[in-house]
């Protein structure tokens, strides 16, 4: 070839680009073109007066039925999108083979555009880099730099630099060494020419955006002259490229601006690209250039169903390359199996389908299943049949693929591949009910011959959901041995607890009866093979939420029982010093949702030496101890209901041995506040029980833990301040007391002084107010103890009311304490009265007068006095709130209405409002 | 003081026919006032035809008769001498684009020994002090439809190593069989050329098939003349071991500017051929040459 000559054919391609280029050019070469100027179109850049072709077919098809409905123009959500597929493709064709890009890009800046391009397109010796030994990070980085380069080029104006990068890509596409890569490289290269698609789609779209930007439903009218003579441009410049397979790719990613040309441009450029595909020998390069028009003709014109089925067509033409010598020789120097080299066609055919049957005719499919007959049942295409068409589709027709699958050429396409495809439709649809064993049995003789394990695991976990989905535990067991027969050899479980943890998943999705899951006699030892601790916990961790979301009934099953101890016990024993606080909680809360459902009815003896077991099982998850605590004692009500509160000598052993149960069982605990609740809980148990000893000891117990309270504990992870939860446990305590009778072998109110000591005894935050209220709170209660008849009482219980009857000396002990009490309390006062704290002063004053008024006997003048002294002291400071003030005055005029309270009227009197001047 | 002039077309694609009115506006862009002594627009038509470097030698005789042939020239006064305000001044004018009597407009074409250029250039002249500022501006033109209609003819080919011409080669060749068709040879130009090719058979892989558009320019006078066939553009529309029997498309777009309908004229003639290019893996050439014929309608 003359140089000259090429030169000139490329400084065509130049200088025409240049038009597009709006800022201004500098140290342009062009000689015939003196224009520097940054709005008028060169010169050179010769338009077509209408009679162009494009635009002689737009007023052709002008006369053509509108288009359909424009529901039919969208693909809907339904239809798997590209994107999804990309990532799917990235991941599964990899390799660690070296590679290289051949890319020969003119770098020097400071040479003149022309001699730049003319470098790029010639492959000019010295300019040409090959980028060896790359791996496959590398090279998709570097891919991903091109694209970047790309954008920069496209942001700074260089339009030029910009197609030149997308051709040279496009040039990569038809390079076929390191072959297992391929469809990735597709991938990321066909990334590129999207974004070159949209960035002239986008250019062009705003030439036309003055004075407003152009609806998206815009037509040829809209766009005005240099639009359309930019766009023209861009058509033929690429149409010059020299190589086909850029000719090709480029065309195809700016096939959209066929919008600002013509109508009919879309519909006339697809099947021309379709048969230029026609010249690419190779048959791998060529079904994916394929795959990449079918996904831009989807993208842009997805009414356009012909040329994809023409696509389809053709491919099915040149299948018989595969087998040609040239495709073999590259695979026995590359050293690639044809099974291998197959599944690389997978992504494109799959995708080519897929475009085909969204949303076709079933007529279409069928004979689409026929095409496959006649091409000898060719296993490549059939697996992309089955990927691709409606799984009803192909679930109607389950026992015809299998016999078509049968009838496959063994060396070729591997048939568990074959299979997978076949069990990913039957998952999601049913075939005829009466052909579904003979299917299962079909499937499996063929999936239970697999030898890698790791082929054998995704085939067999994709069928187990159809076996879960419409056959018996006796099938699934049946899959399960078999599982276990083929991966258990050389460990082979290790490399596949994903997809083992699937199985897992699925059987859970089918199977919500336990009784009958755990009689599958492979499911535990399905189990096993999951051996890595983490994933064994995460599989038992999903096995208790389906149970705890589907088992309704409580259950005293054995086998569920053993089971479901056997596999809380694996999450229990994965605990150690490392696991974090929430994971123990998760564990906990799964493990307590299994115990909730343990029940043995009336079998309480049972009940109670399982949660001995449990105990002993769990013991180092606190939560699940407390809740042990809780059925235990819970049980003991249970007893109580059952025997109407007269225990027999058999049923007060067993409450007795709860108690103990309760009680050795608390101290295990490290949080205090359950130590003390749990301790009040089950002393109020043991008395309903009439376990009094029992309850004493838990008493004493919850008394004695008192002082080791800290004053502040971690509420979740903040530390505050524990006074708050300590007096409310107090007061609970202190009503709890009122029915506890003396122990005979003690002093008058032995608990409730010792509780009373420990309060005095314990170290109180400085300034505050909390043993003093706990004093105010106990008065109420000996008030209550005094009275002849208890508010409350036990059955069954006697409480100091019946112990004492009333005894003057129990009573002056009670007034004693009162005594002692109040006098502690107005101590307190005055010292807050001195440091000036005269606003809480005026609260416990009030709080004070307000126990008093209420449970005093203010017949006492003593008593009458405190009381108005307390009033008056509580409102001197104007702390008090006047309308809580107002309530309490009424509210004792009310009562000294009542019978025998008239002598409250004298001390109401003698309560004067506070008035604000 | 920096002053811009510009032409600008009222076409965006800038091409016009004649008998047509070549219209736009002169725009000028100031700081401040300037004076200047006329603004004059003028339009050149002109066929550049040049010899190769191989013809020199042999045709030196008629090598200064190769001058440059004007089609057209004429110019008309925008202005007369005055002050430009400062700003920017757009002047708008029309031109006219008649033939003088007997001569034929001929259509734009960039070519390597012939050259066909229409040129608006606007000269705006000043004061001794300040120089002339000077701007040309390139217009397209397209020669009137032809008025007989084109009736495409289907050219058929068949390729073996029997129909080669060089008889040399013919032994050592593999054997092969390509056929194929071209929609016709009589083009119009703004449209693609198209046809297909269908590998047979053939004993050894292809490696490419390829389109070769060629201009055939031929320049001289009643001593001579010289003939020179270069190539415009390469188009590859197979790429390695092709399917055989599968029909491949023939479409080729004719670049703009590169070509124009074939021209015969007493001093230069512009022609075209296409080539189908046909390299075999063990890179053996070979090539079916077609004349076309390119007109527009």
């Amino acid at each position: 070839t003359n140089r000259t000559n090429v030169s000139l054919y490329f400084f065509q391609l130049y200088v025409t680009d240049t038009k597009t280029r709006r800022g201004a050019r500098k140290g342009s070469t062009s000689s015939s073109s003196s224009s520097s100027s940054s709005a008028a179109p060169d010169p050179l850049s010769s338009m077509l007066d209408g009679t162009d072709p494009l635009s002689m077919f737009a007023a052709a098809s002008a006369s053509e039925t509108p288009r359909k409905e424009k529901e039919d123009d969208a693909v809907g959500p339904d239809f798997e999108s590209w994107s999804a597929k990309r990532g799917e493709i990235l991941a599964r064709f990899t390799t660690t083979e070296k590679l290289s890009i051949n890319l020969c890009m003119g770098s020097d800046r400071g040479k003149t555009c022309v001699w730049m391009f003319l470098d790029i397109c010639l492959c000019v010796k010295g300019s040409q880099r090959e980028l060896l030994n790359l791996s496959q990070q590398d090279y998709a980085n570097r891919i991903e730099e091109l694209n970047q380069s790309l954008k920069e080029a496209w942001a700074s104006d260089q339009k030029v630099k910009a197609l030149k990068i997308v051709i040279q890509c496009s040039k990569l596409l038809s390079d076929t060494s390191v072959i297992q890569f391929y469809p990735s490289k597709f991938v990321l290269i066909t990334d590129i020419l999207d974004t070159f698609g949209r960035l002239v789609y986008d250019r062009i779209w705003t030439m036309c955006s003055d004075p407003r930007p152009l609806p998206d439903s815009f037509t040829v009218e809209d766009v005005n002259d240099t639009a359309k003579e930019t766009c023209l441009n861009w058509f033929y410049k690429i149409a010059s490229i020299r190589e086909l397979l850029p000719r090709l790719y480029v065309e195809a990613a700016i096939l959209k601006c066929n919008r600002f040309l013509n109508k009919s441009g879309i519909q006339d450029t697809l099947p021309r690209l379709t048969s230029m595909i026609r010249g690419i020998g190779d048959p791998l390069v060529a079904a994916y250039a394929r795959a990449y028009l079918c996904r831009v003709g989807m993208e842009v014109a997805p009414h356009l169903k012909d040329s994809l089925n023409r696509n389809f067509f053709d491919l099915l033409g040149t299948f018989r390359q595969i087998s040609g010598e040239s495709v073999q020789n590259q695979l026995v120097m590359q050293r690639v199996e044809v099974p291998e080299y197959l599944t690389l066609y997978s992504p494109a055919i799959n995708w080519i389908l897929q475009c085909i049957a969204y949303r076709a005719p079933e007529p279409l499919l069928t004979e689409m299943m026929e095409r496959c007959k006649t091409l000898g049942n060719n296993a490549l295409l059939l697996n992309s049949v089955m990927r691709a068409f409606r799984p009803e589709f192909v679930a109607a027709r389950a026992t015809d693929f299998i016999c078509m699958i049968k009838d496959c050429d063994e060396a070729g396409f591997p048939k568990h591949l074959l299979f997978g495809s076949l069990g990913r439709s039957l998952a999601c649809a049913d075939p005829p009910e009466s052909e579904r064993l003979t299917i299962l049995n079909e499937a499996w003789k063929v999936i239970t011959k697999v030898r890698s394990p790791r082929d054998y695991i995704s085939c067999a976990e994709i069928w187990v959901e159809f076996t879960c989905r419409h056959f018996t535990k006796r099938e699934v067991n049946t899959v399960l041995a078999d599982i276990i027969k083929h991966m258990t050899p050389d460990r082979a479980f290790e490399d596949a607890y994903t997809q083992l943890q699937s199985v897992i998943r699925k059987i859970l999705t089918y199977f919500h009866d336990f009784s009958v899951l755990f009689s599958m006699e492979r499911f535990l030892p399905f189990l096993d093979m999951f051996q890595k601790d983490s994933v064994r916990v995460e599989v038992c961790r999903s096995i208790m939420e389906v149970f705890i979301k589907h088992q309704v009934e409580p259950t005293r099953d054995p086998v569920i029982l053993n089971a479901m101890l056997h596999i809380c016990k694996t999450m229990h024993d994965s605990v150690n010093a490392l696991t974090l606080e929430d994971e123990k909680r998760s564990l906990a809360l799964l493990i307590i949702g299994f115990i909730r459902m343990v029940s043995f009815g009336r079998d309480f003896e049972q009940q109670l030496s399982f949660c001995v077991e449990a105990r002993a099982t769990f013991c180092n998850l606190e939560p699940v101890l407390v809740q042990l605590i809780h059925t235990v004692n819970q049980l003991s009500m249970e007893t109580r209901r059952v025997m109407r509160g007269n225990h027999s000598r058999k049923t007060a052993a067993f409450v007795r041995a709860c108690a103990a149960y309760s009680f050795i069982t608390i101290p295990s605990l490290s949080s205090i506040f359950s130590r003390l609740s749990l301790c009040l809980l089950s002393a109020q148990v043991a008395l309903a029980n009439q376990c009094l000893s029992q309850a004493d000891a838990f008493f004493k117990a919850a008394v004695s833990i008192l002082p080791e309270v800290p004053r502040s504990i971690s509420v979740e992870g903040k530390l505050r301040s524990s006074e708050s939860f300590l007096l409310d446990f107090i007061n609970n305590f202190l009503a709890t007391l009122l029915v506890v009778p003396d122990h005979p072998e003690h002093g008058v109110l032995y608990l409730v002084r010792g509780l009373l000591n420990m309060v005095q005894d314990y170290t109180w935050e400085d300034n505050s107010d909390a043993k003093v209220r706990v004093y105010i709170s106990a008065l109420p209660l000996l008030a209550a103890m005094s009275q002849e008849t208890y508010i409350y009482s036990i059955p069954k219980v006697d409480s100091n009311e019946t112990l004492y009857g009333g005894d003057p000396k129990f009573l002056s002990e009670i007034n004693k304490l009162c005594e002692t009490l109040i006098g502690q309390i107005l101590d307190h006062l005055k010292v807050l009265g001195r440091d000036e704290n005269t606003r809480r002063q005026g609260a416990l004053a009030f709080s004070l007068f307000g126990v008093l008024v209420s449970h005093g006997d203010l017949r006492n003048n003593k008593l009458s006095q405190l009381t108005v002294n307390l009033w008056n002291l509580s409102h001197k400071h104007g702390y008090c709130d006047t309308r809580i003030s107002v309530r309490t005055l009424e509210h004792i005029k009310h009562q000294a209405q009542q019978p025998d309270m008239a002598h409250l009227t004298d001390t109401v009197q003698r309560l004067a409002l506070q008035t604000r001047t | 003081m920096s002053v811009t002039l510009d032409i600008r077309l009222k076409r965006a694609n800038k091409v016009y026919h004649e008998e047509e009115v070549v219209a736009g506006v002169i725009v000028l862009v100031c700081k401040e006032t300037m004076q200047h002594h006329g603004i004059c627009l003028s339009m050149d038509g002109l066929v550049n035809l040049q010899l190769s470097s191989k013809s020199v030698g042999v045709f030196e005789a008629f090598y200064n008769s190769v001058k440059p042939i004007q089609l057209i020239s004429s110019s008309i006064e925008v202005a007369k001498a005055g002050k430009i305000p400062g700003g920017k001044t757009e002047i708008p004018f029309e031109f006219p684009l008649h033939m003088k009597s007997n001569k034929v407009l001929y259509e734009t074409y960039h070519g390597v020994f012939v050259n066909i250029q229409y040129t608006l250039r606007c000269d705006v002249k000043r004061s001794l002090l300040a120089k002339d500022l000077s701007r040309t501006c390139e217009f397209i033109v397209h020669s009137q439809p032809q008025k007989a209609k084109v009736v495409p003819t289907r050219v058929n080919f068949t390729i073996t190593p029997d129909t080669l011409q060089s008889s040399r080669e013919r032994s050592n060749l593999p054997k092969f069989l390509i056929q194929g068709h071209l929609d016709a040879t009589n083009c119009v130009i703004s449209q693609p050329l198209t046809g297909e090719v269908v590998v047979e058979n053939s004993d050894v892989p292809i490696k490419s098939i390829e389109l070769q558009l060629v201009r055939v320019e031929t320049c001289g006078c009643a001593e001579g003349y010289a003939r020179d066939a270069t190539e415009i553009q390469n188009i590859q529309i197979a790429e390695g071991d092709v399917c055989h029997g599968l029909a491949i498309p023939i479409y080729m777009v004719f670049p703009r500017l590169f070509t124009c309908p074939t021209l015969e004229t007493t001093n230069f003639k512009v022609e075209f051929e296409v080539n189908i290019v046909i390299v075999l893996h063990d890179d053996h050439l070979i090539t079916e040459n077609f004349p076309l014929k390119l007109c527009r309608v």
